[in-house]
Protein backbone atom coordinates (compact mmCIF):
# COMPACT_ATOMS: atom_id res chain seq x y z
CA UNK A 1 0.00 0.00 0.00
CA UNK A 2 2.70 2.43 1.28
CA UNK A 3 4.58 1.58 -2.20
CA UNK A 4 2.09 1.97 -4.19
CA UNK A 5 1.63 5.46 -3.03
CA UNK A 6 5.58 6.28 -2.50
CA UNK A 7 5.69 5.86 -6.48
CA UNK A 8 2.68 8.39 -6.70
CA UNK A 9 4.80 11.22 -5.55
CA UNK A 10 7.68 9.93 -7.38
CA UNK A 11 6.08 10.64 -10.15
CA UNK A 12 4.59 13.64 -9.70
CA UNK A 13 7.94 14.87 -9.08
CA UNK A 14 10.22 12.87 -11.40
CA UNK A 15 7.34 12.39 -14.26
CA UNK A 16 9.51 12.79 -17.88
CA UNK A 17 8.17 15.45 -20.36
CA UNK A 18 6.24 14.78 -23.30
CA UNK A 19 7.14 14.94 -27.09
CA UNK A 20 6.35 18.44 -28.26
CA UNK A 21 6.19 19.62 -24.75
CA UNK A 22 9.54 20.44 -23.78
CA UNK A 23 8.90 23.03 -21.27
CA UNK A 24 6.79 20.87 -18.82
CA UNK A 25 6.02 17.50 -17.41
CA UNK A 26 3.88 15.66 -18.19
CA UNK A 27 1.71 16.44 -14.98
CA UNK A 28 2.27 19.55 -15.52
CA UNK A 29 1.33 20.30 -18.66
CA UNK A 30 -1.91 18.10 -18.01
CA UNK A 31 -2.66 20.07 -14.79
CA UNK A 32 -2.19 23.35 -16.96
CA UNK A 33 -5.09 21.99 -19.60
CA UNK A 34 -7.42 21.05 -16.15
CA UNK A 35 -6.81 24.73 -15.21
CA UNK A 36 -7.56 25.95 -18.47
CA UNK A 37 -10.45 24.06 -19.67
CA UNK A 38 -12.00 25.27 -16.04
CA UNK A 39 -11.50 28.49 -16.34
CA UNK A 40 -12.88 29.50 -19.91
CA UNK A 41 -15.79 26.42 -19.12
CA UNK A 42 -16.74 28.88 -15.80
CA UNK A 43 -15.99 32.06 -17.49
CA UNK A 44 -18.73 31.58 -19.96
CA UNK A 45 -21.22 29.92 -17.54
CA UNK A 46 -20.79 32.82 -15.35
CA UNK A 47 -21.19 35.11 -18.21
CA UNK A 48 -24.53 33.07 -19.02
CA UNK A 49 -25.92 32.23 -15.29
CA UNK A 50 -25.42 35.26 -12.78
CA UNK A 51 -26.93 37.62 -14.69
CA UNK A 52 -30.19 35.33 -15.16
CA UNK A 53 -29.98 34.03 -11.85
CA UNK A 54 -29.52 38.06 -10.22
CA UNK A 55 -32.06 39.25 -12.23
CA UNK A 56 -34.60 36.34 -12.01
CA UNK A 57 -34.21 37.07 -8.00
CA UNK A 58 -34.23 40.60 -8.27
CA UNK A 59 -37.48 40.77 -9.76
CA UNK A 60 -38.53 37.63 -7.59
CA UNK A 61 -39.66 35.80 -11.00
CA UNK A 62 -39.69 32.60 -12.16
CA UNK A 63 -39.25 30.74 -9.27
CA UNK A 64 -40.45 27.82 -10.52
CA UNK A 65 -37.53 27.37 -13.56
CA UNK A 66 -34.43 29.05 -11.20
CA UNK A 67 -35.01 26.40 -8.24
CA UNK A 68 -35.90 23.20 -10.81
CA UNK A 69 -33.32 24.23 -13.03
CA UNK A 70 -31.03 23.59 -10.04
CA UNK A 71 -32.59 20.18 -9.34
CA UNK A 72 -32.50 18.98 -12.70
CA UNK A 73 -28.77 19.74 -13.09
CA UNK A 74 -27.90 17.54 -10.30
CA UNK A 75 -29.66 14.66 -11.50
CA UNK A 76 -27.77 14.63 -15.01
CA UNK A 77 -24.87 12.41 -14.88
CA UNK A 78 -21.69 14.43 -15.77
CA UNK A 79 -20.45 11.29 -17.97
CA UNK A 80 -23.71 10.96 -20.09
CA UNK A 81 -23.78 15.20 -20.83
CA UNK A 82 -20.17 14.70 -21.83
CA UNK A 83 -20.64 11.43 -23.73
CA UNK A 84 -23.73 12.36 -25.61
CA UNK A 85 -22.09 15.64 -26.46
CA UNK A 86 -19.11 13.75 -28.30
CA UNK A 87 -21.75 11.47 -29.58
CA UNK A 88 -23.64 14.51 -31.29
CA UNK A 89 -20.97 17.28 -31.98
CA UNK A 90 -17.74 15.81 -31.68
CA UNK A 91 -14.27 15.35 -29.62
CA UNK A 92 -12.55 18.34 -28.78
CA UNK A 93 -12.31 21.34 -26.50
CA UNK A 94 -15.29 23.65 -27.58
CA UNK A 95 -17.45 20.20 -27.19
CA UNK A 96 -15.98 19.42 -23.84
CA UNK A 97 -17.08 23.48 -23.37
CA UNK A 98 -20.36 22.66 -24.22
CA UNK A 99 -20.94 19.84 -21.73
CA UNK A 100 -19.31 21.80 -18.51
CA UNK A 101 -21.77 24.71 -19.50
CA UNK A 102 -24.33 22.36 -19.33
CA UNK A 103 -23.52 21.31 -16.04
CA UNK A 104 -22.21 24.30 -14.59
CA UNK A 105 -25.18 26.82 -14.95
CA UNK A 106 -27.95 25.11 -13.34
CA UNK A 107 -26.20 25.34 -10.06
CA UNK A 108 -25.25 29.28 -10.41
CA UNK A 109 -28.75 29.77 -11.39
CA UNK A 110 -30.21 28.69 -8.87
CA UNK A 111 -27.55 30.01 -5.78
CA UNK A 112 -27.97 33.09 -7.33
CA UNK A 113 -31.86 33.35 -7.82
CA UNK A 114 -32.08 32.07 -4.03
CA UNK A 115 -29.39 34.15 -2.81
CA UNK A 116 -31.13 37.75 -4.10
CA UNK A 117 -35.02 36.79 -3.98
CA UNK A 118 -34.59 35.99 -0.07
CA UNK A 119 -32.66 39.37 0.68
CA UNK A 120 -34.84 40.66 3.82
CA UNK A 121 -37.75 42.70 2.29
CA UNK A 122 -37.39 45.14 4.87
CA UNK A 123 -34.01 45.70 3.65
CA UNK A 124 -34.81 46.48 0.38
CA UNK A 125 -37.98 48.62 1.61
CA UNK A 126 -35.48 50.79 3.00
CA UNK A 127 -33.14 51.20 0.04
CA UNK A 128 -36.06 51.77 -1.75
CA UNK A 129 -37.25 55.02 0.95
CA UNK A 130 -33.81 56.45 0.82
CA UNK A 131 -34.47 56.94 -2.77
CA UNK A 132 -32.28 54.16 -4.28
CA UNK A 133 -32.83 53.75 -7.62
CA UNK A 134 -33.33 49.91 -8.86
CA UNK A 135 -29.76 49.55 -9.97
CA UNK A 136 -28.71 51.00 -6.50
CA UNK A 137 -30.74 48.61 -4.50
CA UNK A 138 -29.54 45.58 -6.45
CA UNK A 139 -25.82 46.76 -6.56
CA UNK A 140 -25.27 48.52 -2.62
CA UNK A 141 -27.68 45.99 -0.95
CA UNK A 142 -28.98 43.18 -2.97
CA UNK A 143 -25.23 42.25 -4.09
CA UNK A 144 -23.77 42.10 -0.79
CA UNK A 145 -26.01 40.90 1.26
CA UNK A 146 -26.23 37.88 -1.19
CA UNK A 147 -22.48 37.46 -1.41
CA UNK A 148 -22.25 33.82 0.70
CA UNK A 149 -25.27 31.96 -0.94
CA UNK A 150 -24.66 33.14 -4.31
CA UNK A 151 -20.65 32.15 -4.23
CA UNK A 152 -21.85 28.77 -2.67
CA UNK A 153 -23.44 28.31 -6.09
CA UNK A 154 -19.98 29.16 -8.19
CA UNK A 155 -18.01 27.16 -5.60
CA UNK A 156 -20.41 23.98 -6.10
CA UNK A 157 -20.47 25.13 -9.90
CA UNK A 158 -16.16 24.87 -9.91
CA UNK A 159 -15.97 21.84 -8.04
CA UNK A 160 -18.47 19.97 -10.76
CA UNK A 161 -16.17 21.70 -13.45
CA UNK A 162 -12.75 20.34 -12.37
CA UNK A 163 -14.17 16.68 -11.61
CA UNK A 164 -16.06 16.71 -15.09
CA UNK A 165 -13.36 18.13 -16.68
CA UNK A 166 -10.95 14.84 -15.99
CA UNK A 167 -13.91 12.85 -16.59
CA UNK A 168 -13.75 13.92 -20.33
CA UNK A 169 -11.05 12.32 -20.34
CA UNK A 170 -13.34 8.52 -21.09
CA UNK A 171 -15.64 10.49 -23.38
CA UNK A 172 -12.34 10.93 -25.43
CA UNK A 173 -11.10 14.33 -24.70
CA UNK A 174 -7.46 14.16 -23.20
CA UNK A 175 -6.30 17.58 -22.30
CA UNK A 176 -6.82 16.76 -19.04
CA UNK A 177 -5.05 15.26 -16.08
CA UNK A 178 -8.06 12.49 -16.49
CA UNK A 179 -5.78 11.47 -19.59
CA UNK A 180 -2.93 10.28 -17.14
CA UNK A 181 -5.75 8.66 -15.02
CA UNK A 182 -7.73 7.14 -17.85
CA UNK A 183 -4.61 5.23 -19.77
CA UNK A 184 -3.30 3.12 -17.23
CA UNK A 185 -1.82 0.50 -19.47
CA UNK A 186 0.52 3.90 -20.16
CA UNK A 187 1.14 5.31 -16.84
CA UNK A 188 0.94 2.65 -14.30
CA UNK A 189 -0.69 2.25 -11.24
CA UNK A 190 1.77 4.97 -9.80
CA UNK A 191 0.83 7.31 -12.55
CA UNK A 192 -2.57 7.22 -12.06
CA UNK A 193 -2.38 7.40 -8.43
CA UNK A 194 -0.32 10.40 -8.69
CA UNK A 195 -2.63 12.43 -11.30
CA UNK A 196 -5.11 11.65 -8.86
CA UNK A 197 -3.55 13.26 -6.03
CA UNK A 198 -2.82 16.44 -8.52
CA UNK A 199 -6.43 16.72 -9.49
CA UNK A 200 -7.21 16.71 -5.87
CA UNK A 201 -4.58 19.33 -4.88
CA UNK A 202 -5.91 21.45 -7.78
CA UNK A 203 -9.80 21.19 -6.71
CA UNK A 204 -8.70 22.19 -2.87
CA UNK A 205 -6.63 24.76 -3.94
CA UNK A 206 -9.18 26.76 -6.65
CA UNK A 207 -11.70 26.47 -3.59
CA UNK A 208 -9.62 27.49 -0.83
CA UNK A 209 -8.75 30.60 -3.73
CA UNK A 210 -12.61 30.89 -4.03
CA UNK A 211 -13.76 31.16 -0.24
CA UNK A 212 -10.44 33.76 0.09
CA UNK A 213 -12.72 35.66 -3.31
CA UNK A 214 -15.55 35.48 -1.25
CA UNK A 215 -14.55 37.07 1.90
CA UNK A 216 -12.54 39.67 0.05
CA UNK A 217 -16.23 39.91 -1.34
CA UNK A 218 -18.23 40.32 1.12
CA UNK A 219 -18.25 44.30 2.68
CA UNK A 220 -16.46 44.16 5.78
CA UNK A 221 -19.55 45.20 8.30
CA UNK A 222 -21.13 41.81 6.96
CA UNK A 223 -18.06 39.87 7.29
CA UNK A 224 -18.43 39.54 11.27
CA UNK A 225 -21.57 38.01 11.42
CA UNK A 226 -20.52 36.01 8.25
CA UNK A 227 -17.53 34.88 9.63
CA UNK A 228 -19.83 31.63 11.77
CA UNK A 229 -21.83 30.93 8.66
CA UNK A 230 -18.52 30.99 6.49
CA UNK A 231 -16.85 28.71 8.60
CA UNK A 232 -19.64 25.92 7.44
CA UNK A 233 -18.47 26.47 3.85
CA UNK A 234 -14.63 27.34 3.67
CA UNK A 235 -12.76 24.46 3.26
CA UNK A 236 -9.24 26.16 5.10
CA UNK A 237 -9.86 24.45 8.15
CA UNK A 238 -10.01 21.33 6.44
CA UNK A 239 -6.90 22.05 4.77
CA UNK A 240 -5.04 22.62 7.69
CA UNK A 241 -6.40 19.77 10.19
CA UNK A 242 -5.01 17.57 7.07
CA UNK B 1 -7.16 14.98 -30.70
CA UNK B 2 -6.38 11.72 -29.48
CA UNK B 3 -8.96 9.20 -29.15
CA UNK B 4 -7.43 7.17 -26.30
CA UNK B 5 -10.35 4.64 -25.72
CA UNK B 6 -9.92 3.49 -29.04
CA UNK B 7 -6.25 2.40 -28.55
CA UNK B 8 -5.36 -1.12 -28.54
CA UNK B 9 -8.98 -2.21 -28.81
CA UNK B 10 -8.02 -3.58 -32.09
CA UNK B 11 -11.50 -3.16 -32.91
CA UNK B 12 -13.04 -3.62 -37.07
CA UNK B 13 -12.23 -0.57 -39.35
CA UNK B 14 -16.03 -0.45 -40.26
CA UNK B 15 -17.30 1.47 -36.91
CA UNK B 16 -19.35 -1.17 -35.15
CA UNK B 17 -21.53 0.80 -33.27
CA UNK B 18 -23.73 -1.28 -30.52
CA UNK B 19 -21.11 -3.83 -30.35
CA UNK B 20 -23.22 -6.68 -31.18
CA UNK B 21 -22.47 -9.40 -33.94
CA UNK B 22 -25.33 -9.25 -35.94
CA UNK B 23 -26.40 -5.52 -36.38
CA UNK B 24 -29.75 -3.68 -37.29
CA UNK B 25 -30.05 -1.19 -39.88
CA UNK B 26 -30.39 1.34 -37.22
CA UNK B 27 -27.57 0.60 -34.63
CA UNK B 28 -25.26 0.64 -38.01
CA UNK B 29 -26.32 3.88 -39.09
CA UNK B 30 -26.11 4.96 -35.43
CA UNK B 31 -29.46 6.81 -35.77
CA UNK B 32 -30.78 9.21 -32.93
CA UNK B 33 -32.33 6.28 -31.03
CA UNK B 34 -32.42 2.59 -32.35
CA UNK B 35 -35.67 1.27 -30.11
CA UNK B 36 -34.69 -2.17 -32.19
CA UNK B 37 -31.34 -2.22 -30.52
CA UNK B 38 -33.01 -0.92 -26.81
CA UNK B 39 -35.17 -4.14 -27.03
CA UNK B 40 -32.62 -6.51 -27.66
CA UNK B 41 -30.50 -5.22 -25.29
CA UNK B 42 -32.94 -4.42 -22.61
CA UNK B 43 -32.70 -7.70 -20.67
CA UNK B 44 -29.33 -8.59 -21.10
CA UNK B 45 -27.58 -5.19 -20.90
CA UNK B 46 -30.13 -2.13 -19.26
CA UNK B 47 -31.79 -4.31 -17.11
CA UNK B 48 -29.09 -5.45 -15.12
CA UNK B 49 -27.13 -2.48 -15.05
CA UNK B 50 -30.07 -0.40 -13.77
CA UNK B 51 -30.71 -3.45 -11.12
CA UNK B 52 -27.38 -2.86 -10.13
CA UNK B 53 -27.15 1.11 -9.99
CA UNK B 54 -30.41 0.87 -7.13
CA UNK B 55 -28.18 -1.18 -5.16
CA UNK B 56 -24.83 0.91 -5.32
CA UNK B 57 -27.21 4.24 -4.64
CA UNK B 58 -29.31 2.52 -1.98
CA UNK B 59 -26.41 1.17 -0.09
CA UNK B 60 -24.90 4.32 -0.65
CA UNK B 61 -27.46 6.53 0.82
CA UNK B 62 -28.32 4.20 3.48
CA UNK B 63 -24.49 3.70 4.84
CA UNK B 64 -24.13 7.91 4.24
CA UNK B 65 -27.19 8.38 6.38
CA UNK B 66 -26.38 6.24 9.43
CA UNK B 67 -22.91 7.49 9.44
CA UNK B 68 -23.93 10.72 9.14
CA UNK B 69 -26.67 10.50 11.81
CA UNK B 70 -24.44 9.34 14.12
CA UNK B 71 -21.96 12.40 14.11
CA UNK B 72 -24.85 14.45 13.89
CA UNK B 73 -26.58 12.85 17.12
CA UNK B 74 -22.83 13.08 18.63
CA UNK B 75 -21.94 17.00 17.14
CA UNK B 76 -26.53 17.88 18.37
CA UNK B 77 -25.01 16.51 22.08
CA UNK B 78 -21.52 18.02 22.26
CA UNK B 79 -21.23 21.32 20.21
CA UNK B 80 -17.52 20.98 20.21
CA UNK B 81 -17.42 17.99 17.83
CA UNK B 82 -19.16 19.91 14.93
CA UNK B 83 -16.40 22.08 13.23
CA UNK B 84 -14.19 19.40 12.69
CA UNK B 85 -17.11 17.20 11.42
CA UNK B 86 -17.86 20.15 9.12
CA UNK B 87 -14.72 20.42 8.03
CA UNK B 88 -13.80 16.77 7.27
CA UNK B 89 -17.22 16.29 5.59
CA UNK B 90 -16.78 19.56 3.58
CA UNK B 91 -12.73 18.19 2.68
CA UNK B 92 -14.43 14.58 1.02
CA UNK B 93 -16.69 16.54 -0.77
CA UNK B 94 -14.31 18.56 -2.08
CA UNK B 95 -12.10 15.81 -3.74
CA UNK B 96 -13.45 14.85 -7.46
CA UNK B 97 -15.18 11.91 -7.79
CA UNK B 98 -12.96 10.54 -10.41
CA UNK B 99 -10.13 10.92 -8.50
CA UNK B 100 -11.21 9.64 -5.27
CA UNK B 101 -12.34 6.42 -6.77
CA UNK B 102 -9.19 5.82 -8.29
CA UNK B 103 -7.29 6.91 -5.32
CA UNK B 104 -8.88 4.14 -3.57
CA UNK B 105 -7.47 1.71 -6.51
CA UNK B 106 -4.09 1.94 -5.26
CA UNK B 107 -5.26 0.45 -1.92
CA UNK B 108 -4.39 -3.15 -2.29
CA UNK B 109 -7.23 -4.39 0.13
CA UNK B 110 -9.74 -2.53 -2.35
CA UNK B 111 -8.41 -2.60 -5.42
CA UNK B 112 -11.16 -2.76 -8.40
CA UNK B 113 -14.01 -4.09 -5.98
CA UNK B 114 -17.41 -2.95 -5.22
CA UNK B 115 -15.96 -1.17 -2.03
CA UNK B 116 -13.79 0.85 -4.01
CA UNK B 117 -17.12 2.01 -5.75
CA UNK B 118 -19.49 2.38 -2.70
CA UNK B 119 -17.35 4.72 -0.10
CA UNK B 120 -16.03 7.30 -2.07
CA UNK B 121 -20.38 7.34 -2.56
CA UNK B 122 -20.96 7.12 0.29
CA UNK B 123 -18.41 10.14 1.23
CA UNK B 124 -20.12 12.53 -0.96
CA UNK B 125 -23.79 12.36 0.90
CA UNK B 126 -22.16 13.23 4.53
CA UNK B 127 -21.71 16.89 3.63
CA UNK B 128 -25.21 16.87 2.84
CA UNK B 129 -26.82 14.61 5.01
CA UNK B 130 -24.97 15.54 8.13
CA UNK B 131 -25.99 19.54 8.18
CA UNK B 132 -29.49 19.04 7.22
CA UNK B 133 -29.68 16.43 10.16
CA UNK B 134 -28.19 18.71 12.28
CA UNK B 135 -29.92 21.77 11.40
CA UNK B 136 -33.03 19.52 11.67
CA UNK B 137 -32.14 18.96 15.51
CA UNK B 138 -30.99 22.54 15.92
CA UNK B 139 -34.05 24.11 14.79
CA UNK B 140 -36.57 22.62 16.60
CA UNK B 141 -38.35 26.16 18.92
CA UNK B 142 -36.97 25.65 22.46
CA UNK B 143 -40.84 26.34 23.81
CA UNK B 144 -41.10 23.09 22.20
CA UNK B 145 -37.99 21.63 24.00
CA UNK B 146 -39.39 22.86 27.10
CA UNK B 147 -42.82 21.85 27.28
CA UNK B 148 -41.31 17.99 27.15
CA UNK B 149 -38.86 18.49 29.58
CA UNK B 150 -41.64 19.94 31.95
CA UNK B 151 -43.31 16.97 30.99
CA UNK B 152 -40.85 15.02 32.50
CA UNK B 153 -39.36 13.94 29.60
CA UNK B 154 -35.85 12.24 29.34
CA UNK B 155 -33.22 13.18 27.25
CA UNK B 156 -33.39 9.83 25.03
CA UNK B 157 -37.58 10.79 25.03
CA UNK B 158 -36.84 13.87 23.84
CA UNK B 159 -34.55 13.34 21.22
CA UNK B 160 -36.69 9.89 19.97
CA UNK B 161 -40.50 11.56 20.43
CA UNK B 162 -39.65 15.17 20.11
CA UNK B 163 -36.47 16.37 18.39
CA UNK B 164 -36.17 13.78 15.74
CA UNK B 165 -40.03 13.21 14.64
CA UNK B 166 -39.29 17.83 14.44
CA UNK B 167 -36.25 17.01 12.31
CA UNK B 168 -38.11 15.08 9.88
CA UNK B 169 -38.70 17.57 7.07
CA UNK B 170 -35.08 18.88 6.88
CA UNK B 171 -33.83 15.30 7.07
CA UNK B 172 -35.59 14.01 4.57
CA UNK B 173 -34.84 17.25 2.16
CA UNK B 174 -30.89 16.60 2.71
CA UNK B 175 -31.78 12.81 1.59
CA UNK B 176 -33.32 13.96 -1.71
CA UNK B 177 -30.50 16.00 -2.38
CA UNK B 178 -27.88 13.10 -1.65
CA UNK B 179 -30.04 10.82 -2.92
CA UNK B 180 -30.41 12.36 -6.65
CA UNK B 181 -26.58 13.31 -6.87
CA UNK B 182 -25.67 9.38 -5.62
CA UNK B 183 -27.73 8.47 -8.78
CA UNK B 184 -25.71 10.66 -11.12
CA UNK B 185 -22.34 9.99 -9.87
CA UNK B 186 -22.99 6.38 -9.06
CA UNK B 187 -22.53 6.26 -13.10
CA UNK B 188 -18.74 6.91 -13.11
CA UNK B 189 -18.05 3.93 -10.26
CA UNK B 190 -17.75 1.90 -13.04
CA UNK B 191 -14.68 3.32 -13.81
CA UNK B 192 -13.28 1.20 -10.61
CA UNK B 193 -15.89 -1.75 -10.58
CA UNK B 194 -18.27 -3.01 -13.43
CA UNK B 195 -21.46 -2.33 -12.46
CA UNK B 196 -24.48 0.08 -13.02
CA UNK B 197 -25.32 2.55 -15.44
CA UNK B 198 -22.00 3.39 -16.09
CA UNK B 199 -21.10 0.22 -17.64
CA UNK B 200 -23.19 0.76 -20.79
CA UNK B 201 -22.47 4.42 -21.26
CA UNK B 202 -18.66 3.69 -21.06
CA UNK B 203 -19.10 0.82 -23.41
CA UNK B 204 -21.44 3.29 -25.50
CA UNK B 205 -18.22 5.38 -25.72
CA UNK B 206 -16.37 2.49 -26.69
CA UNK B 207 -18.41 1.46 -29.28
CA UNK B 208 -17.80 4.63 -31.14
CA UNK B 209 -20.15 6.61 -29.20
CA UNK B 210 -23.11 4.34 -29.83
CA UNK B 211 -25.83 7.05 -29.46
CA UNK B 212 -28.66 4.53 -28.67
CA UNK B 213 -26.59 3.19 -25.39
CA UNK B 214 -25.75 6.68 -24.47
CA UNK B 215 -29.24 8.02 -24.72
CA UNK B 216 -30.93 5.08 -23.31
CA UNK B 217 -28.93 4.64 -20.18
CA UNK B 218 -29.12 8.49 -19.43
CA UNK B 219 -32.34 8.61 -19.89
CA UNK B 220 -32.46 5.83 -17.56
CA UNK B 221 -30.67 7.46 -14.94
CA UNK B 222 -32.50 10.66 -15.11
CA UNK B 223 -35.86 8.44 -14.27
CA UNK B 224 -33.78 6.59 -11.58
CA UNK B 225 -33.17 9.78 -9.72
CA UNK B 226 -36.78 11.09 -10.75
CA UNK B 227 -38.08 8.38 -9.41
CA UNK B 228 -36.26 8.06 -6.28
CA UNK B 229 -37.37 11.68 -5.59
CA UNK B 230 -40.75 11.43 -5.88
CA UNK B 231 -40.40 8.32 -3.27
CA UNK B 232 -38.58 10.45 -1.06
CA UNK B 233 -41.91 13.38 -1.32
CA UNK B 234 -44.31 10.41 -0.78
CA UNK B 235 -42.41 9.26 2.20
CA UNK B 236 -42.03 12.68 3.59
CA UNK B 237 -45.65 13.46 3.41
CA UNK B 238 -46.67 10.20 4.97
CA UNK B 239 -44.38 10.95 8.31
CA UNK B 240 -44.80 14.52 8.74
CA UNK B 241 -48.31 15.14 7.82
CA UNK B 242 -48.66 18.33 10.28
CA UNK B 243 -46.43 20.04 7.65
CA UNK B 244 -49.26 19.74 5.26
CA UNK B 245 -51.84 21.57 7.07
CA UNK B 246 -49.72 24.49 8.20
CA UNK B 247 -50.34 27.37 5.91
CA UNK B 248 -47.50 28.15 4.01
Amino acid sequence: MITNFVDAFKFIFRNGQIPGQPHFTTLTYYALGTLKVTLIAMAISLVIALPLGVWLGHRHRGSFIAINIGNIGRALPSLVVLAIASAFLGIGLNEVLVALVVLAIPPIVTNAYVAIDEVDRDLVDAARGMGMTDWQVLRQVELPVAIPLLMAGVRTATLFVISTTTIAAFAGYGDSLGEVVANEASYHLYGLLGASICIAALAMAIEVGLALLQRALTPVPLRRAEALAMTDETLVPALSGV
Amino acid sequence: MNPPLLIGAGGPVIPNFGGSSHQFACEKANRLFCWDWFNHNWSTTLWPALRQHVVLVVIAVALGFAVSMGLALLAHRYRRTEQPMIAFTSFLYTIPSLAFFELLVGIPALGLSFWTAEIPLIAYTLLILFRNILAGLRNVPTEVLDSARGMGMSRRQMLLQVELPLALPAIIAGLRIATVSTVALATIAAVVDNQGLGVPIISGIDNYYFKTELIAAGVLAVLLAIAADSLLVGTKRLLTPWTRTRAV
